[in-house]
């Protein structure tokens, strides 16, 4: 089973590096529209510090939207999906393989990059740490989540704005706790409720989304 | 024994409901009138003004009714979506297709007669309180559903990615639910409170129940009309319809 799961991540890892400009757009997308925001509700570093939770975490979600519609694409279009549908290992598995590469690839670029933008809105030190750490948490779960909605809609007419149609009702939770936690912190109250329920959501999302997405991609297969 | 079995299955084909909800729709129209007048005529004539809202309290009769609709119907489309995934039956999946603009509508209702509510009781349109918020993330996935359906041209596929997407959605409401409720805790504190007094004149709750029993019938009814509709459309090549679109003519 790992073994399989190493060969997929290491496949889709290889298959992105190749492409590495793709990584670099979807990075570059979440520093635009993070910036984006001071320029449009003035520079006041107690404004910018107060919203800056939910500016870097709403990014996030659209950097990662921007990201999945690939997931499944590619292999749909060259027919390699269908033999990985064929094969006699469970199709799930498979699917969670590409969730976790999906997430080295799409992920971990904000969480590496979200300190650096945080220092921007003149968060403090503890706040950034919290921030870092509620998005390594999150991001699974936006994986995992959002590879049900690419599955859906997989070689459908107006996919990428559909997927976000589906996608972001469903990111809400995550939203809410991950930008909650930082939250916390800034006003005193500690972010560890915030952290576990998170958590929790990643654990569930990354666990449970693979079955759902396995069984969208065979409908989109048939 | 045997014979309950087959009958069930037996109204499980289009050719088969569609004269069955037919005759059943006169049925549900003439109980929603009556439901609805008669919940309307209370509301309107009978239920005693309130103490704290006077008269404007008396949107409760749609909006109340609208807002147990819209999560009622969610969970009915997305038991006929998984019942329409697990056996394969064309007919649940029609069903769950034909109630999500309703589902939609209630929803939609729910969230403008409760702004109109808003505007003299607290004094604005729209707060961000948690059973609004979880409200208006219904109508997203009732939008994200039937955007879904539309956007798949096979039926057959478009019903099954919808079944799935409403069992995840299922699955997702009550994490939605709380997340918004805790988040608006920790967010606000309570300046506005939807907790209505404990007590409720009677004849209010009667009304009430009976509005919602008229919004109820009337789901059944335009449900099962659009049901009719999908099937007409989805079978047209079939020998059954040409013999009753032959025979109208």
């Amino acid at each position: 089973m790992l073994i399989l799961l190493r060969a997929v991540i290491g496949r889709d890892l290889r298959l992105a590096m190749r492409r590495q400009a793709d990584i670099v757009a979807a990075a570059f997308f979440f520093i635009i529209v993070v910036s984006l925001f001071p320029l449009g509700v003035g520079p006041e570093p107690d404004q910018l510090r107060r919203m800056a939770p939910g500016v870097l975490w709403v990014a996030a979600l659209l950097a990662t939207m921007l990201s999945l519609p690939r997931l499944f694409a590619d292999d749909h279009r060259d027919g390699t999906l269908e033999q990985l549908a064929l094969a006699p290992q469970p199709l799930a598995l498979i699917v969670l393989g590409k969730v976790i590469a999906h997430w080295l690839v799409a992920g971990l670029p904000l969480v590496v990059l979200a300190p650096v933008l945080g220092i921007q809105f003149d968060l403090s030190q503890d706040a950034l740490a919290v921030l870092t750490v509620s998005l390594l948490i999150g991001t699974p779960a936006l994986s995992g989540i959002g590879a049900i909605g690419a599955a859906l809609t997989l070689g459908v007419r107006g996919g990428g704005v559909l997927l976000s149609l589906l996608v972001l009702p469903l990111y809400i939770p995550v939203l809410i706790f991950g930008a909650g936690a930082v939250d916390a912190t800034v006003s005193g109250l500690g972010p560890q409720a915030h952290l576990s329920l998170l958590g929790a959501l990643a654990l569930g999302g990354v666990f449970f989304a693979p079955w759902p997405t396995a069984a969208a991609l065979r409908v989109a297969l048939e | 024994m045997t014979d309950r079995v087959i009958n069930w299955f037996k109204y499980a084909s289009p050719q088969t409901f569609y004269p069955l909800a037919g005759k059943l729709i006169p049925w549900f129209w003439a109980l929603a009138a009556l439901f609805g007048i008669a919940g309307l005529v209370i509301g309107f004539l009978i239920a005693p003004t309130d103490a704290q809202q006077g008269e404007g309290y008396r949107i409760i009769f749609l909006h109340v009714p609208a807002s147990w609709m819209s999560m009622f119907l969610y969970l009915v489309m997305a038991f006929w979506a998984g019942i329409g995934l697990a056996f394969n039956i064309r007919l649940s999946g029609m069903m769950a297709s034909a109630l999500a603009p309703t589902g939609a509508l209630f929803a939609f209702l729910s969230l403008w007669t409760g702004a109109l509510w808003g505007k003299p009781m607290w004094g604005t349109w729209w707060v961000w309180d948690a059973r609004l918020t979880s409200e208006l993330i219904l109508l997203f996935l009732y939008i994200g559903f039937i955007a879904l359906q539309a956007a798949i041209d096979d039926p057959r596929r478009a019903d099954k990615a919808g079944a799935i997407l409403a069992l995840v959605g299922v699955v997702n409401i009550p994490i939605i639910y709380f997340s918004v409720k805790w988040w608006n805790t920790l967010h606000q504190g309570a300046s506005v409170s939807l907790t209505k007094a404990p007590s409720m004149a009677a004849m209010m709750l009667w009304g009430m129940l009976l509005c919602a029993l008229g919004c109820w019938m009337y789901s059944i009814a335009v449900g099962l009309m659009r049901v009719r509709a999908i099937m007409l459309e989805r079978e047209r090549h079939t020998d059954w319809v040409r013999e009753l679109l032959a025979g109208k003519e």
